[in-house]
């Protein structure tokens, strides 16, 4: 009877979270599978998700992929030497150095991309300064260089946190061992910190090219709505087009990297070390 | 003996499919400091969880001064706890941890008041009543957990390894206040622990357990001198256990050579396991005890001297008052009641919860 | 190794200037006289004063706060009761539920926002700003988990045990004890749940009716007409608020420690 108790306490406790998951997660995923593989009649089809081949949605994905690919890689160039120095700074409370970094992530995500949106424009602050030093205007907006621009820009904390968080649960011990045993500052670098990293790297990967391949706002807003992103693509289908088939054959194709991205944390992130939080 | 206020009938508990209580019996007495001793995993706090109602047993049943208490749950009974890392309340002042009990029910704020005091006093924090659980030592936190549990004036008291966490020496200054309480309050203590030490120096009953079993339930002496089974012998203190065959009543042949005993019913020519404390070798003159053999190991450990004497192809673990250099040639003798005769397991079945460290 | 230092805080120092420049340059701009963004054209507050008068503005910006509101307390709710009750199962319930917990946290905010529409319009429920508030509960309650489920690993299940033993119902005690417990948890989950729905645009720009807009979806249609300079002012205020909420709760907590580790002296 008291089990029966226990279990009644859970059931009550869990019952909205319960619902919330079936209501809010399981239904919702389980519509975009009815949408993108039927017709406007109903009848089932693979001819959305195959549309994905025509030529302007493989570009479209193709651009995606590799855009958000360049981001990924220059976020993971730019923020693991950070995470390597903040490890080792003794600059005031760790706390502070790291709420300096990760402030501007809980800044409006659309203001952010309009500030860059700012800076780029032809008759934009970077540009003006151009003018007033004497130098011609450049074309920076509308480039596939101010997209990825916007996307660094943008998710760069999502890639400093994760690796912060993992660097700075590495025992310093282990560090002044590998340097005991002859290892120099790069040796320590490459042999321990890199290695010891990898669920924090394999996160902060993750969380920023999830969202960098499924964008359509950054491309929207820097790309002047004159190069798509398969994230254009779908928007499109869903507010414009309204081929919501199409829409959600495509979103489903899309869908497969991002599974594949949460194979990956769920392979090399076992303990959720490198969470956001 | 006097009244039993707490019976385990026939209690088997499994999680996940593994078997770790299975057909447990036990009675503890009134006014008894009984404690479960046996290495992690053994079922000894699973025991004590249900008595405090925070497991339900899968079959058996629980009684409290005669009456089955099994479905009762642990908020109804009549009993508290004193848990592993103290579970104080760190929101709470150490003055509203203690009162916590008192306040579910309802007694009066006078009333609340006054046992605050006097249970402070009893655990030695007086004027303690406003700090905080975090700005306590391990030790402080550890009494007010003691404290917390007892105001409510409990028949039993469960204490789930309370001085686990602490250091040696705390641990030790404890072990004496714990017998001390004990004696103030006079009620029954149930305790459990993995050190042996602990289980020697406060219990009125020691129950050792292993893989879910009883293994032996007795005084501390008698557990300490008369260990029931190689496990016991061996979880217990150091020993010597060696294979040996009982050849006639009072008289066994270890390694080859007869030794008297003072055990007697074991038959003729029966194989046995022969326990011998370390301390109960007696080092000689080779030739002047049963056994010739050499010194290999010695550690100075400050009361005493151990040794590792080679002997008839046995290792024997000695400790003496007199040290012997390794390379000494020495003889062993023992006194024959200081050699402990023991059955040998019959099946495989005992053999598995035997000695398995 | 002193040369590793220079070039460790100028790194430092570089990467700071990248991160904040842009926030900076809007406001910079929001103190311009004149509407360009490439000139300077002298100091200012009627951006200020005109973004207080505009009624577009003012009507996002108090829906983005009801939204968030609502949102943020449900998911709070629903999350710490979650918690506790996915800290008390079993090891493979438990890791199920957090499993699912873990779905819309790493999906793409796109899928998420998209197959709540679908599930919104299948179910003949008008796209309102219901429906946004719902969608937002819906990815609210991940990171509430996320944030209070640590702390309750912490303090484990003894203390509410402890509660239990001590005479308390099980209501009692979850009341009086696992929540007061859990709250710094709570609290930094309510304040992460708020935050992440003001800032919010992909799921609100498909879960909204006809006419809802919050600050993000008005700026998202102001972009393709053009930013006026009013969105600086705005900028300027939103991050001096986000800056000084996060002071407060980074600080609060921290000052609430020292506090405590004094009284160790006492």
């Amino acid at each position: 009877m008291f089990r029966n108790k226990k279990t009644r306490y859970t059931m009550i406790l869990s019952g909205p979270y319960l619902l919330w998951i079936i209501g809010g997660t399981l239904i919702p995923l389980i519509m975009m599978f009815y949408y993108g593989l039927t017709t406007a009649d109903g009848g089932f089809t693979l001819s959305n998700v195959f549309a994905i081949a025509e030529a302007g949605h493989a570009k479209a994905l193709g651009q995606a992929l590799l855009y958000s690919a360049v981001s990924t890689v220059v976020c993971f160039v730019l923020a693991f030497p950070l995470a390597v120095i903040l490890k080792n700074s003794k600059l005031g409370t760790k706390g502070f150095v790291v709420f300096v970094f990760i402030l501007p992530m809980w800044m409006n995500f659309l203001l952010r991309t309009m500030a860059w949106q700012v800076l780029l424009e032809k008759g934009g602050v970077i540009n003006g300064v151009l003018t007033w030093m004497g130098l011609p205007r450049m074309r920076l907006i509308n480039t596939p260089g101010a997209i990825i621009m916007g996307m660094v820009y943008d998710f760069l904390p999502f890639m400093i946190m994760p690796l912060y968080n993992v660097m700075s649960k590495i025992d310093n011990n282990v560090v002044e061992a590998a340097r005991d045993l002859g290892a120099s500052g790069w040796q320590v670098i490459y042999k321990v910190l890199l290695p010891l990293s990898v669920p924090g790297i394999v996160s902060g990967v993750t969380m920023v090219f999830v969202p960098a391949l499924t964008t359509f706002v950054i491309s929207n807003m820097l790309g002047g709505g004159k190069i798509f992103l398969i994230g254009n693509v779908i928007e499109h289908e869903f507010t414009v087009g309204d081929n919501w088939h199409l829409g959600a054959g495509l979103s489903l194709v899309m869908m497969v990297f991002i599974l594949i991205s949460m194979a990956f944390i769920a392979k090399f992130d076992k303990n959720g070390e490198g969470n956001l939080l | 003996m006097s009244a039993p206020i707490i019976e385990l009938e026939h209690i088997t508990k499994s999680f996940d499919g593994q078997m770790i209580l299975d057909d447990l019996n036990l009675t503890v007495h009134e006014n008894e400091f009984i404690t479960l001793l046996g290495p992690s995993g053994c079922g000894k706090t699973t025991t004590l969880r249900i008595i405090g109602g925070f497991e339900h047993p899968d079959q058996g049943r629980v009684l409290f001064e005669g009456k089955d208490i099994t479905e009762l749950p642990p908020n109804k009974r009549n009993l508290n706890t004193v848990f592993q890392r103290y579970a104080l309340f760190s929101h709470l002042s150490i003055a509203e941890n203690i009162a916590f009990g008192l306040k579910v029910s309802k007694k009066s704020k006078a009333y609340i008041d006054d046992k605050i005091k006097y249970a402070l006093k009893l655990v030695n924090l007086d004027g303690f009543e406003h700090r905080t659980v975090d700005s306590l030592s391990g030790g402080q936190q550890q009494r007010i957990a003691i404290a917390r549990a007892i105001v409510n004036e409990p028949k039993v008291l469960l204490l789930d390894e309370p001085l686990g966490a602490l250091d040696l020496k705390l641990r030790q200054d404890m072990q004496y206040e714990l017998i001390r309480l004990k004696n103030e309050l006079g009620i029954t203590f149930i305790y459990v622990t993995h050190d042996q030490e602990e289980a020697l120096t406060m219990s009125d009953t020691v129950v050792v357990m292993n893989q879910g079993y009883i293994q032996q339930m007795g005084t501390p002496e008698n557990i300490y001198n008369e260990p029931e089974n190689a496990f016991v012998a061996d979880f217990i203190g150091d020993s010597n256990i060696i294979g040996g065959i009982m050849l006639q009543d009072e008289l066994v042949q270890i390694l080859g050579v007869k030794f008297p005993c003072v055990d007697s019913g074991f038959g003729r020519n029966k194989p046995v396991d022969v326990v011998i404390r370390p301390e109960d070798v007696i080092l000689g003159e080779p030739g002047a005890g049963r056994l010739d053999g050499e010194v290999s190991h010695l550690i100075f450990k400050g009361l005493l001297y151990e040794m590792e004497v080679m002997a008839g192809g046995f290792e024997w673990l000695v400790q003496s008052t007199k040290c012997f250099p390794v390379g000494t040639p020495v003889s062993i003798s023992v006194d024959p009641y200081n050699i402990q005769i023991m059955n040998k397991p019959e099946s495989e079945d005992e053999e598995a919860i035997g000695v398995q460290e | 190794m002193k040369k590793n230092r220079v070039v460790n805080r100028i790194y430092l120092i570089l990467i700071i200037i990248f991160l904040y420049a842009p926030i900076l340059t809007l406001m910079v701009l929001s103190f311009n006289n004149g509407k360009s963004m490439g000139k300077w054209t002298g100091f200012s507050l009627h951006w200020y004063a005109e973004m207080f008068r505009d009624d577009t503005i003012m009507e996002a910006l108090r829906n983005t706060l009801v939204i968030a509101l609502i949102a943020s307390v449900a998911s709070t709710v629903i999350g710490t009761a979650a918690t506790v009750a996915i800290q008390r199962m079993r090891p493979r319930s438990r890791n199920a539920l957090l499993a699912a917990n873990n779905v819309p946290l790493l999906n793409a905010d796109i899928v998420t926002g998209i197959s709540l529409m679908l599930m919104f319009v299948a179910f003949v429920v008008t796209l309102s700003m219901g429906t946004v508030i719902l969608a937002h509960i819906t990815f609210c309650i991940p990171y509430v988990i996320l944030s209070v489920l640590p702390r309750a690993r912490e303090i484990g299940n003894s203390s509410y045990e402890a509660a239990l033993d001590l005479g308390a119902t099980p209501v009692y005690a979850f009341f009086k004890v696992t929540l007061p417990e859990l709250k710094p948890g709570i609290i930094s989950g309510f304040l992460l749940a708020f935050t992440m729905s003001v800032d919010d645009f992909i799921v609100t720009h498909f879960t909204r009716g006809a006419g809802v807009n919050t600050l993000s979806t008005m700026i998202y249609g102001m972009v393709k007409i053009g930013i006026r300079p009013t969105i600086y002012a705005l900028s300027t205020i939103v991050f001096l608020t986000v800056l000084v909420l996060l002071i407060i709760a980074n600080v609060v907590p921290a000052r609430a420690e020292k506090k405590r580790r004094e009284g160790t002296h006492a």
